[in-house]
């Protein structure tokens, strides 16, 4: 007989150990978002509880379009890099020159292992000169850690205690500025600025992921609710509406962003050597300064450049008709397989139907004609083949004035 | 004073053996080379010094079985005032209470004061371990293979490796591989059952390195030591007239008269880098001096670490480089005393050679089990050698010296050395009291080397001789960290050519050679 004996945790080890009684957690804002998903249709992102949808796609991706939608970003791993090496340290850490990124702004970065490949891209806040928030899909906090050796600099994940909001759209700004935050309409396109909500500091960026006017809110947990009702007051009569990822998803598309482990898979989840990307081959190639101060990857970067190493190019695609081309093969002639669709829509707003999609070079970097898609529609219990021709476009695929309009329009 | 041309094809920096050697090699190719010494004399750990007035002293390495053949070929040595002659080998004497055994010529060519059965058993074993160590022999003065990129002459050096393994015959072959990662003391329980010569086994197997006899891998170090050879004969050793300061001075002089400029007292304060290439140094004074490569032959670590910085350079490499285990467990004693000292049973030839306390496998694997735990050994093991019964010059008339490396004395000692030291030098004189009855006596002067005296003395990162462990994984292509073990290192133009990189520690010279001929043929 086996004999386990019966050993009672002290109290504060079971408190320690209850993570695994909450197997999805909820976000600072959980509270509303729950009232509001009459879909109950959830995922997981980043062990958090999010919603696909609340209550209904379409209508949900029109108001990101046409009104304004409350995203609740919390779940995004978000990263507090501080100190007077801040700066130099980032600059090592990311690809982008981090000496530019004035304080108060935000640029979007990426950044590689010793190997160039890219381990996630993000975006950087710069909040004073020696304050940043880096905020990216996956969690990086080891190798941020050991990059911060001989940097006088303190990494710590802010994660759980910041809560953040995306609202994006068309009413957005009015929204921010009837809820009462003054100075807000000076933000342009990657401004950030600091205000005061519920005896916190709220911090709002001009920043998004949907192509459209729109603002991020970063907040303390604790005053997440209260913003959330303050916003959803003010934005009552402007249409404001709690969205899902589904919703955001295709509004990014438009804007031909990409997003880590949906349209490359980033260097530490890749088991495959041949899924190992480098800037250059997921469109991020612009971002690599080789005239600035040492990075990591920068040596396996620029011999790959150089020794023409680099095997793949991520492109965007308009494909003929309208069948969203999800997943879908690309092929040169009808018949050589050179790449996967990674991304695909029918666009609303551009009225045309667009697609991400990795290829092999010189497809897609240099051959760029007579590349096809062959579509798997399954149409009752049986698919429908449909092969039909690709162009390559630029991204991003739609382009909205008022996403930079100064000052912002009150729609 | 600064200038922006490259006055140098290479800078070396340290002037230990193996950066004297990789200067010299880089010279005779033609190069203009700079060598910087941080110290006021050149030898790094291979120096002789004296350590009270009138008696020298090999400093950390006190015995020569490894000066790789080709770096006394290619640079002469023997015109340079290096002489190696059979009749300079010493034994090497097992000592024990119940009375001495000795190892003649290479390594026990002939066994004394065992039984016969244990002195056929030996024969065996010895011609077993040559031909096992032989195999990886090859491998010393090249490149470790390089999985990722490897040239054809590698590959033909690999295969050659493959061949010599194939030419042992099946039988063999299949005993090479099965040993291959066996700890020493059980290999020694198959085929041995004199305590004494087990004991020596085992101490000579883990000397050097954080293992115990039964410590997984242990018998590596036993081929390390089998693989180096002296005077042509594998297993060979000397003590060298002059201490080892004297095979110093014939690199020395080697590389002098290839044309290399030797600065002392220059310590170097930084690699110079510009995009991504190391481009020269700064040194310590200030002076900047510019070279199309740098060559650093000091600790892999301190190069990447201090010299270059870790922002020169990707955090996955400093992570690599951070983690290189080199926390030496081994101390360094240099007695002066009165008279040469008398140990119990060994004959006047035996005094001559190497002494050796390890009494039998299990006290050596006693010895190491505090070490892991961060205290001394309470009895020590340790090889004794009285070079100046060899060479008179190294002592007063009548007078005698006394070296002796000391296991195991862990470089993070709990206590602290300084609170540590007294006692651990009582251990080792109890120790030395027990085998030369009378000795503590005429000590007149005594000095104890621990890891963190090493480190500060000869600026070697946890007082390691090795500049990283000698372990399974740190060696060939993983030393100093993998992916970058053939000298070269991210930085182009930079190399590494100290024992930190293949195929390690002890006076070889491999390191530096091979450094050498990898800028050699990059054309840096």
């Amino acid at each position: 007989m086996n004999h386990h004996p019966t050993v009672q945790p002290s109290t504060d080890r079971a408190i320690a150990q209850s993570h695994f009684r909450t197997l999805r957690l909820g976000t600072p804002f959980q509270p509303r978002i729950d009232a509001l998903a009459l879909k109950n249709d959830w995922y997981n992102w980043a062990g958090y509880r999010a919603p696909h949808s609340l209550w209904d796609e379409e209508l949900e991706y029109f108001s990101i379009r046409s009104q304004a939608a409350l995203f609740d970003i919390s779940p995004m791993t978000k990263y507090r890099i501080e100190g007077p090496d801040a700066e130099a340290y980032l600059d090592r850490v990311t690809l982008r020159d981090v000496t530019r990124l004035k304080p108060g702004r935000v640029h979007y970065t990426a950044w590689c292992d010793d190997e160039g490949f890219v381990l996630d891209d993000g975006t950087l806040f710069r909040l004073s000169p020696t304050r940043f928030r880096l905020c990216s899909q996956e969690r990086h906090l080891p190798w941020l850690l050991d990059s911060a050796f001989r940097f006088e600099v303190s990494v710590e994940e802010e994660t759980e205690a910041v809560a953040g909001l995306a609202l994006q759209g068309p009413t957005s700004f009015a929204i921010l500025r009837d809820a009462g935050f003054v100075g807000v309409e000076r933000l342009k396109v990657f401004d950030l600025a600091e205000f005061a909500h519920d005896g916190a500091t709220l911090t709002i960026s001009r920043t998004g992921f949907t192509g459209d006017l729109g603002y991020e809110l970063f907040v303390p947990a604790g005053k997440a609710l209260s913003l959330w009702d303050r916003l959803m007051a003010a934005g009552e009569l402007r249409g404001i509406r709690a969205i899902g990822y589904t919703a955001l998803n295709r509004a990014r598309l438009e804007a031909g962003l990409i997003v880590a482990n949906a349209d490359f898979t980033t260097a530490v989840h890749a088991v495959r050597a041949n899924r190992l990307r480098m800037p250059d081959e997921i469109g991020l190639g612009l971002m690599v300064d080789p005239e600035k101060g040492h990075f990591n990857g920068r040596r396996a970067i620029l011999e790959a450049r150089a020794s023409k190493k680099l095997r793949h190019v991520l492109v965007g695609l308009e494909i003929e008709g309208n069948i969203p081309a999800e997943h879908a093969i690309v092929y040169y002639r009808k018949s050589q397989e050179v790449g996967l669709v990674s991304s695909a829509m029918w666009s609303p707003m551009a009225k045309r139907n667009i697609a991400i999609a990795s290829l092999q070079r010189p497809y897609g970097d240099t051959i760029v004609d007579d590349l096809w898609v062959e579509i798997y529609a399954m149409r009752e219990l049986q698919y429908q083949k449909l092969m039909k021709r690709a162009k390559v476009v630029p991204r991003p695929f739609i382009k909205l004035d008022r996403r930079t309009a100064n000052p912002p329009a009150d729609f | 004073m600064t200038s922006s041309e490259a006055n140098w094809d290479a800078i070396v920096i340290g002037g230990g053996h193996n950066g004297l050697v990789a200067a010299a090699t880089l010279a005779k190719s033609g190069r203009k080379v700079l060598l910087l010494e941080a110290g006021n004399e050149v030898g790094g750990a291979a120096r002789t010094e004296e350590f009270a007035p009138g008696f020298r002293v090999s400093a950390v390495a006190h015995l020569l079985n490894h000066l790789h053949p080709d770096v006394v070929k290619t640079l002469e040595l023997e015109r340079h005032g290096l002489k190696v002659e059979r009749g300079d080998f010493v034994p090497s004497v097992a000592l024990s209470k119940d009375g001495p055994l000795v190892l003649h010529g290479a390594y026990g060519e002939v066994l004394t004061g065992a039984s016969p059965s244990e002195q056929s058993a030996w024969k065996e074993l010895r011609a077993q371990l040559l031909r096992y160590a032989g195999v990886l022999k090859p491998f010393l003065v090249r490149r470790p293979p390089d999985l990722a990129g490897m040239s054809l002459a590698e590959m033909t050096g690999l295969g050659r490796t493959a061949l010599a393994l194939k030419k042992l015959g099946k039988e063999d072959m299949r005993d090479f591989l099965r040993v291959l990662l066996i700890n020493v003391y059980d290999l020694l329980d198959e085929q041995l059952s004199d305590d004494r010569l087990k004991g020596l086994l085992a101490f000579d197997a883990t000397l050097g390195s954080h293992l115990g006899p039964r410590s997984p891998s242990s018998l590596l170090g036993l081929y390390y030591r089998l693989a180096g050879e002296i005077g042509g004969l594998a297993g060979a050793q000397i003590l060298p007239k002059g201490g080892m300061g004297a095979v110093v001075a014939a690199i020395r002089s080697a590389a002098e008269k290839a044309g290399v400029s030797i600065r002392k007292a220059s310590p170097v304060a930084k690699v110079i880098v510009e995009k991504g290439r190391a481009v020269g140094v700064v040194t310590q004074g200030g002076e900047t001096l510019r070279a199309k490569s740098v060559v650093s032959a000091i600790n892999p670590a301190t190069t990447i670490l201090d010299l270059v910085g870790p922002r020169e350079v990707d955090t996955g490499f400093v992570r690599k480089v951070r983690n290189i285990r080199m926390k030496g467990d081994a101390a360094k004693l240099h007695l002066a005393l009165d008279q040469p000292p008398q140990f119990t049973g060994v004959d006047a030839a035996g005094h001559k050679g190497r002494l050796v306390i390890a009494p039998s496998p299990d006290h050596v694997e006693r010895a190491f089990n505090p070490s892991k735990y961060g205290e001394f050994s309470p009895e020590p093991v340790m090889e004794i050698t009285l070079p100046s019964l060899t060479d008179p010059m190294l002592a007063p008339s009548g007078a005698c010296v006394l070296s002796a490396v000391v296991q195991y004395a862990p470089y993070a000692l709990r206590q602290g050395w300084s609170a540590g030291k007294p006692q651990f030098l009582n251990a080792i004189m109890a120790q030395l009291e027990t085998y030369a009855p009378g000795i503590g006596a005429t000590v007149g002067h005594a000095e104890l080397l621990t890891p963190a005296d090493i480190e500060a003395r000869y600026r070697m990162p946890g007082g390691h001789w090795h500049h990283g462990e000698l372990q399974a994984d740190q060696m060939l292509m993983s030393r100093p960290v993998s992916g970058w073990s053939g000298y070269d290192t991210p930085l182009e133009g930079l190399f590494l050519a100290g024992a930190g990189s293949h195929p390690g520690g002890g006076v070889s010279g491999a390191p530096g050679l091979n450094a050498a001929r990898r800028v050699i043929a990059m054309r840096a």
